[in-house]
């Protein structure tokens, strides 16, 4: 910076100013302003969030950001959670971590979500980084609990491990015995997804009692009811619990036990876990109730009035998760229940207890979501799956929550009309879209026909993650969402008559987009092809485990697609059933 | 950005409002044995000699290229290309039944995969939680996580059994059927955990053996070091190798490698209340 110019800062300066920006939007803002702050912005950012793994190298992002102690990741499609996305498609975080060990020895974060990580890579993990405090991995798998006791061992300023919905090979429970006496930090453990699996219970008892900070607690299956108290009367500071198995004979001292325990919990919010639920074990939580703001329940197998009787004991609920049992009509009343005694619900989510059941299930309708946005006026997301609608009923909730950010409707019958007019459910849906301008997230389900996408084209333009399932008629119907949803990010779709006309005119659209997945659509290899082609900083993969693409026709459709927008170039770690249809890589071939 | 030429070629549909126009002078006149061209089809190779009507129409438009930039090509210019969008594009099919699913690939209703779109753990609750109201004191099998490890899992794929050995505090697992004998089993066993317990001994043999690995042999006749156990579904006991194979392997949930000097001290057959990890 030249002296003669006096309004401008020295970097010092410039960099103190630059710490207080910790939105990754508001960084890369600062870092076009011009080159000098690009320079100083990209040696003091922090924290970098990479929502898919394969858009740029681990070399390129250190190469930019030497200083990094937090990363993020983010590995496979969202419909690998559904079982979509093939066994070993990729996701690996080796590399990465194999990079970021020589080039970040301060990193202290890592947070995945969807990736492979073998036991190779959590050893690898558990000796590069001598300040690491924060293991986040979210519905990861490729590990087992020997990657976990390299991790409680030579982590000794660890405070944070979470592997909620993970796939872990428990080889053995006294990985957490590893954890050294001299640990104390843990502020959050959860082990839920260990399912059945032992952990060594005294070992998690001592680590418990020896870590005065720890806020977040989720026990895993394993755990029984009776073991509850103990953990508690350790732990008294917990603002997050999950419990085990939550099922025992009734015996008065046991529940005396956990009621006191649960009572002397003065901090406690949320609740989680209760496996196998006897609901006379229920009423132990009263006492913490009117404190809840968070009540997972989406693995209780209790019934309906249970149910009730609980929630009604929790005014201050903002966020709950049930599960909801194939009963009578009670369901539906129950959310009423529920709708008028948590004012404050800004959060809803009710799965199905029996997904696959034949028989129409009528005792939860659409009745009990639109009792719950009458009374909810703060709800913001939904999460519902149930086996019938109505537009009238879309149209009602659209109205009542206006303010809904995210909204995930599962009609679980493909294709289902509007129940009491046998119609669409376009007018629905638009519905939603129109009145709720916020909207950032919505999935479909039902009949719907193009219009529906006309709707969600025409006012969406806040929209960035989009699911559909089973609809539309023709190409106009993607058209009009690639065209006209200025903010998507994420597209997923399954099962529709979508080909190659709306794709390809709309190209250019994929570049803006994180990431776009069509499976069991119409889309043409020759198509995919020509993307490849044309849009170099695009990678095209069409992923077929039956035969390779090219020993058809270029006009058949390929059975799934995945499009990213990356800097990297075609990944080199595709298994034998994806295809690049990079030229580049096609040369090499 | 502006995109360059390779992008405006492939936006050739900027408007509706085209469409519309395109609609008027070609929409209509077109029967349907024309449609039937036009439209996707999807059945195997060899059922028609055209190709997709959309990559004939992009072959064409490369010629165009040079002197359309932005612009809808108009019809005149390439006329089955024209043809092609309205046809299409405009085309209403909502008075249509409804199409069937364009690559189905199942004809009768059957499971769908990954729908409804809830993950594996959440699919099993209702029986899990039958099991759990049953016997309340010991843990059902079968947990929700399908895909927990600890279960015995059968999903075709195989069927895995936790392996436990005195002496080697990692366990191990092994797949059930990869074997149609006792046999076959022992050897595998002896394989598995001969390496391991060289390691024990010598933790830093990563490289050449230091010592010869003492061949793990006769877990079965009860000759041996070692003798293979099991426990079965009811928690018992057993050792392995007293029941038909496949009643064994219907009934195994874990087995172990217990030193054969340990095992009259063990009560076999009794009934134990949970599973213990001992290692």
């Amino acid at each position: 910076m030249q002296k003669e110019m006096a309004y401008s800062f020295p970097d010092e300066v410039l960099k103190h100013v630059f710490s207080f920006i910790q939105s990754d939007k508001d960084r890369n803002a600062v870092s076009l302003v011009c080159k000098s702050w690009y320079e100083i912005e990209r040696w003091c950012r922090r924290k970098v969030f990479i929502g898919n793994c394969y858009a740029v190298s681990p070399r390129m992002v250190i190469r930019r950001f030497p200083e990094v102690r937090s990363i993020e990741l983010k590995g496979k499609p969202h419909f690998a959670d559904f079982n979509l996305v093939p066994d070993g498609w990729g996701g690996y975080v080796l590399q990465w971590i194999a990079e970021m060990a020589g080039a970040y020895p301060w990193l202290g974060e890592i947070r995945l979500k969807r990736m492979v990580v073998t036991d190779e890579s959590l050893e690898l993990i558990a000796k590069s980084f001598k300040n690491f405090k924060v293991l986040v991995l979210f519905s990861c798998e490729g590990f087992s609990t020997d990657g976990l006791a390299a991790i409680a061992a030579s982590c000794k300023n660890l405070r944070e491990l979470d592997l909620r919905e993970s796939e872990v090979d428990d080889l053995s429970g006294h990985w957490l015995a590893q954890f050294p006496e001299t640990c104390t930090s843990l502020v959050s453990l959860n082990i839920s997804c260990l399912g059945s699996d032992e952990v060594s219970f005294s070992a998690l008892e001592r680590l418990v009692d020896r870590c005065p900070n720890l806020r977040s607690l989720q026990l895993n299956r394993a755990v029984t009811l009776d073991k509850i108290a103990n953990i508690l009367r350790r732990a008294p500071q917990l603002v997050d619990f999950g419990t085990g198995n939550y099922a025992a004979e009734l015996q008065p001292d046991v529940f005396s036990n956990l009621a006191g325990a649960f009572s002397s919990c003065k901090e406690l919010k949320s609740l989680s876990g209760f496996w196998d639920v006897v609901p006379a074990y229920l009423p132990a939580l009263y006492s913490i109730c009117p404190r809840l703001t968070s009540l997972n329940l989406s693995y209780a197998t209790i019934q309906s009035p249970d149910l009730i009787k609980l929630v009604s004991h929790c005014p201050r609920l903002q966020r709950l998760l049930f599960l909801i049992q194939v009963l009578d009509y009670v369901e539906d009343s129950g959310l009423e229940e529920l709708a008028s005694s948590c004012k404050d619900l800004q959060e809803l989510r009710v799965f199905p207890s029996d997904p696959f059941g034949v028989e129409p299930n009528v005792s939860l309708t659409e009745q009990g979501l639109v009792a719950v946005s009458l009374g909810c006026p703060k709800l913001q997301s939904v999460l519902y799956f149930c086996r019938r609608m109505s537009n009238a009923a879309l149209v009602t909730i659209a109205q009542n929550c206006p303010n809904l950010t995210r909204f995930r409707l599962c009609i679980i019958e493909p294709k289902t009309p509007d129940y009491l007019t046998l119609e669409p459910l376009d007018a629905g849906f638009g519905a939603i879209v129109e009145h709720c301008k916020d909207l950032r997230r919505l999935s479909l389900s039902g009949l719907l026909t193009d219009h529906v996408f006309e709707y969600i084209g025409t006012y969406g333009k806040k929209l960035e993650m989009l699911s559909v399932a089973f609809a539309g008629d023709s190409d106009l119907g993607l058209h009009h969402v690639l065209s006209g949803c200025e903010s998507l990010r994420k597209l997923e779709i399954r099962d529709c008559p979508f080909g190659d006309k709306a794709l390809l005119a709309n190209a250019a659209k994929l570049e803006t987009m994180r990431s776009l997945w069509m499976s069991s659509c119409a889309v043409s290899f020759g198509a995919c092809k020509l993307l490849g082609q044309k849009m170099p900083k695009l990678n095209v993969e069409v992923i077929d485990e039956t035969e390779p693409p090219d020993s058809r026709p270029e006009s058949y459709p390929v059975d799934k697609l995945y499009i990213y927008r990356s800097v990297a170039g075609p990944r080199f770690d595709m298994p034998p059933f994806v295809w690049s249809m990079d030229e580049a890589v096609k040369i090499l071939h | 950005m502006e995109s360059g030429c390779s992008k405006k070629l492939l936006d050739l549909i900027p408007q509706e409002k085209k469409w519309g126009f395109i609609e008027n002078q070609n929409g209509i006149s077109h029967g349907s044995s024309e449609e039937k061209k036009l439209e996707l089809k999807l059945g195997p190779p060899g059922e028609e000699d055209e190709p997709l009507v959309s990559f004939g129409y992009f072959s064409s438009t490369k010629s165009n290229a040079k002197h359309a930039h932005n612009k809808f090509p108009p019809p005149q210019e390439d006329h089955r290309g024209g043809v092609v969008l309205a046809a299409s594009w405009a085309k209403n099919h909502h008075h249509q039944p409804k199409p069937p699913n364009c690559s189905q690939k199942r004809t009768a209703p059957g499971p769908v995969v990954g729908w409804p779109p809830i993950r594996s753990f959440r699919k099993n609750l209702a029986t899990t939680s039958k099991l759990a109201s049953e016997s309340p004191t010991s843990l059902p099998h079968k947990v929700a996580n399908e895909r927990n490890p600890a279960a015995p899992e059968t999903r075709g794929k195989g069927l895995f059994v936790k392996i436990n050995m005195d002496g080697v505090p990692i366990g191990r697992k092994v797949d059930l059927k990869a074997y149609d004998s006792y046999e076959k089993l022992s050897t595998a066993v002896g394989e598995l955990f001969r390496g391991l317990l060289a390691a024990q001994r010598d933790p830093s043999a990563d490289g050449p053996k230091q010592e010869e690995e003492k061949a793990i042999t006769g877990v079965l006749d009860g000759n041996g070091e070692y003798t293979l156990v099991y426990e079965d579904n009811e928690g018992d006991r057993m050792l392995v190798g007293d029941v038909p194979w496949h009643m064994f392997v219907s009934t195994v949930k874990r087995l172990r490698v217990l030193k054969s000097s340990e095992l009259s001290v063990i009560n076999l057959g009794s009934s134990k209340k949970g599973k213990r990890v001992q290692n």
